[in-house]
């Protein structure tokens, strides 16, 4: 261990403020390898690849060298929790500087070896030689030694001017292995004697196992246990398909009592909820305000929506000798941990969390749960390893939803076509029910044993990051605005982070109303938000989509295609990012092309961002013009993808990204840049081609329709 | 009982109730892992495989109904060490984000590609009409399969 300075210590970049030993994010090993020890998690976006170039670049060795340490709660950085866009904020600018120290230490034995000066040497691949003559390389000066201390913070990474790697399209590290069959995810760990679990679900929340014959199911092929507390039931068997047809009889024979009573699917249930209402931004100029000449109003709502990850759910877990490993796709190992404690009555130490990939989540699915799961079955017999494996029901049915939320906005406009007044109303259930719950356990299946562990309150994260009010105060720059958040915490339905929270409803709604006031001001909608906009990086994106898309100004649709633009700094505080998209609409409403220009800063991965935008679009096409979680007066009814259709293959759009790559500012995440944007655009090439504003999503035909009546 | 299914042009003996679906099969019994698990309903595609030519969910087919047929996972695909041109073609476009459908994909298209050498782009979009991509990956993807069947045809 270093010596505790005397002074309080400096503050670190991203993670390593946290985490501050250097030998906790990488290691030189002495056989000419580099490990990176990696606290976020991939989830499908490409972020391992990013590290890896980065290492890769600040330490001056080739990228071959650079392995990935799994994440790991014996051994790996706290990094808290992988979402929000800020994996290369947070553990991208940790691993940057944690790598140029390491360059740094590295050197200076180097130096000392060869007797010169570090003014005298160059590095290539790890291969460091003095101008002198004489040259050593890192695999022979590396000890354990070396990086065991905290890092200074003296030692400023390379300029952009210097880089070789960042701000290449470097290939992604996992393609060849998923595309040849390699088992790459949770789903295919296999260990040895491993078991097949799966867990019977109750048919609504809240509801209590009233009655189950357990020998009914005890005597079936292969079962190994039926595991019973309170109205948690799980079934183990040798063989998978023995544990589903288990599974099948179960949902059969068991008998609950059930007592959810869930509200209409409009979401303007919300409005007669109760609510916390806060006003969260407010400013006020009379004299703006007595120029107003046309006024306006208008609500835009959005419903419940799903992850809908590809993969179910799954963990992995062994109980042995009062200890527990889980394997898990949860995006947060050590809050995950910290969670199981209270469901497991076992201290941190004797659980150990291992991340291993799942599908993409796009939010907190149920990964957490099934990890949970997978303990308590694992608690049933001890020494084997248990693999549960949510089957496609359990996870639409049980899935934390994107919050449903309305928005109703007014303002007015003055006689120069300027925006002299704007209110935003938000109403919204909370966006994050993650672990950790502070008063409580928030793992699904804690809450139906014998001795629940209750649900926390949910939470909603807060400013400037939001969670429902997440980009609910406008980038542009109006004389007189007041933006309220009505938190309505009591949900009917689990709900938590869903790819951009509230991002999504508030940007189409505000996106929306900008068109809607620039159509009452008879105004181009380009030119009208560049009127209202001052910061420069938001202008040029706009300017740069419109250009890339050849935006006519003025241009009016032809009665069945139009084009709309939709504009948003993510989490005010992230990427720009604007996007145009061309919608044609005959039998359903398809959105055909989408132009999106995005400035994320420095571009690490120019590839990498590009294939972030192109999916943010197209999943949120899909969003917008398809999705909705539905169920009955007691029961989630979406239970399988005929129930939830997605875009598919036939609809899917051609996206064109163009980026504005910025070297010398700071990096941004992109996976949440384009879902706000995108909606909107949708919405506003609807308008621009039918003449009719559709403010309730999904955007359907008959939306359309009915608004023409 | 004793099922003989040729996977991969080898063959294998399993002992597997006849109701149980190929997919568990191929997973579990044959540790052939690239064949996933997306919904057990027929309704996504990411447990496709080709069967005597055709692209077919293995999710929801009795084991007992492959017997005898001839099966090709992704696992199957590359041969001699060479990866097959769909292979190459998705790494050149980078056609993934978290990648779990694209087992599922990758034999959907070789089913197209062999039973239609120069697809159009609808073509391949109706080919994938049963696969489904949640990550928005559909235009590499798309992209790559057009690749791979330039590549075979010059
Ligand atoms: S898993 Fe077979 S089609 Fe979905
Ligand atoms: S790449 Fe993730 S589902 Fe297709």
């Amino acid at each position: 261990m270093s010596e505790t300075p005397v002074n309080a210590p400096r503050k670190l970049p991203g993670s390593l403020e946290a985490n501050r030993r250097l030998d906790r994010w990488l290691r030189i090993n002495r056989d000419g390898t580099v490990t990176v020890f990696p606290g976020k998690v991939e989830i499908g976006q490409g972020i391992l690849t990013v590290f890896t170039q980065i290492v890769a670049e600040e330490l001056d060795v080739a990228l071959e060298r650079v392995r990935l340490a799994p994440s790991d709660t014996s051994y790996s950085p706290d990094e808290g929790i992988t979402s929000g866009s800020r994996s290369v904020q947070e553990g991208g600018i940790a691993l940057l500087h944690a790598a140029a120290e390491a360059r740094d230490l590295l050197l200076q034995r180097a130096a000392s070896r060869l007797g010169v000066s570090l003014e005298q040497l160059a590095v290539e691949d790890g291969v460091v030689t003095a101008r002198s003559g004489g040259a050593i390389t890192y695999w022979d000066l590396t000890s354990e030694e070396l990086l065991a201390r905290e890092a200074t913070g003296d030692i400023a990474p390379k300029s952009p001017k210097e880089h070789t790697l960042i701000g290449t399209p470097v290939p992604r590290h996992d393609i060849p292995g998923k595309i040849s069959g390699a088992p790459a995810y949770v789903q295919d760990l296999e260990l040895p004697g491993m078991l097949h679990g799966r867990i019977v679900r109750p048919p609504s929340p809240g509801a209590r196992l009233t009655a189950f014959d357990e020998a009914q199911v005890r005597s079936m092929p292969g079962i190994v246990e039926v595991v019973r507390d309170g109205s948690f039931l799980g079934v183990i068997a040798e063989r998978e398909e023995q544990a589903i047809r288990a599974l099948n009889r179960c949902k059969r024979i068991a008998q609950w009592h059930e007592i959810s009573a869930l509200p209409g699917t409009d979401p303007r249930y919300l409005l007669r909820a109760d609510a916390k209402t806060e006003v969260i931004s407010e400013k006020s100029d009379e004299a703006a305000l007595a120029r107003s000449k046309r006024s306006l109003e208008a609500e835009y709502t959005r419903p419940f929506i799903a992850h809908a990850s590809m993969a179910p759910s799954c963990a992995v877990a062994t109980h042995d000798k009062g200890a527990f490993t889980v394997w898990t796709h949860s995006q947060g190992i050590y809050p995950l941990r910290t969670e199981l404690t209270k469901v497991l009555g076992v201290p941190e130490r004797a659980i150990t969390v291992i991340h291993v990939e799942g599908a993409g989540c796009y939010g907190h699915n149920g990964a957490d749960d099934a990890a949970c799961d997978a303990a308590l079955l694992a608690r049933a017999v001890p020494g084997r390893p248990v693999r549960v494996q949510w089957m496609r029901e359990d996870e639409f049915g049980w899935e934390p939803f994107g919050s449903a939320m309305v928005v109703r906005m007014s303002g007015a406009v003055d006689g120069e076509g300027r925006i002299v007044n704007w209110t935003h109303d938000l109403w919204s259930h909370g966006h994050s029910t993650r672990p950790v719950g502070r008063d409580g356990a928030n793992l699904l299946g804690a809450w139906y044993l014998e001795k629940p562990v209750p649900a926390a309150t949910p939470g909603n994260p807060p400013l400037p990051a939001g969670g429902s009010h997440r980009n609910a105060i406008p980038l542009y720059e109006f004389p007189n605005q007041r933006i309220t958040n009505h938190l309505v915490l009591r949900a009917p339905l689990r709900t938590s982070a869903l790819r951009s929270l509230g991002a999504h409803p508030n940007v189409f709604a505000i996106e929306s109303f900008m068109d809607e006031l620039a159509a009452a001001a008879g105004a181009d909608p380009v030119e009208f938000r560049l009127r209202h906009l001052k910061d420069p990086r938001a202008r040029a994106v706009i300017e740069a989509a419109a250009e890339e898309a050849g935006w006519r100004k003025g241009g009016k649709g032809d009665g069945a295609r139009g084009r709309g633009i939709g504009f948003a700094r993510y989490k005010n505080v992230g990427c720009y990012a604007a996007v145009v998209v061309e919608v044609e609409i005959g039998n359903e409403i398809a959105v055909r092309r989408a132009w999106a220009a995005v400035d994320a800063g420095l571009a690490i991965n120019p590839d990498g961002i590009a294939n972030q935008i192109e999916g943010g679009v197209i999943q949120t096409v899909s969003w917008t013009l398809k999705e909705q979680v539905q169920y009955d007066a007691q029961r989630v009814t979406t239970l399988n993808w005929t129930d939830y259709p997605i875009l598919s293959f036939a609809e899917a759009p051609a996206v064109e990204v163009t980026l504005i790559n910025r070297p010398g500012e700071p990096p941004l995440g992109t996976g949440e840049g384009a879902q706000g944007p995108t909606a909107a655009a949708i919405g506003n090439a609807v308008f621009n081609a039918m003449g009719v504003r559709v403010r309730d999503m999904p955007l359907t035909r008959e939306r359309v329709i009915a608004a023409l009546a | 009982m004793t099922i003989t299914l040729i996977v991969n042009e080898a063959e294998h003996r399993v002992a597997a109730d006849p109701e149980t679906p190929l997919l568990y099969v191929l997973r579990n019994d044959l540790k052939l892992k690239a064949t996933r698990f997306g919904c057990g309903q027929g309704q996504c595609g990411a447990c496709t495989v080709v069967m005597d030519g055709k692209a077919v969910a293995s999710c929801d087919l009795p084991v007992s109904a492959a017997a005898g047929k001839t099966i090709t996972t992704v696992e199957g695909l590359s041969t001699g060490g060479k990866l097959h041109p769909l292979q190459r073609a998705f790494i050149a476009e980078q056609a993934a984000q978290c990648g779990y459908c694209l087992s599922g994909i990758l034999m959907a298209a070789k089913a197209l590609l062999d039973a239609n050498a120069r697809p159009s782009e609808a073509e391949i979009r109706a080919a994938l009409t049963d696969n489904f991509c949640r990550c928005g990956t559909h235009q590499r993807i798309i992209r790559a399969i057009q690749r791979a069947a330039d590549e075979v045809a010059t």
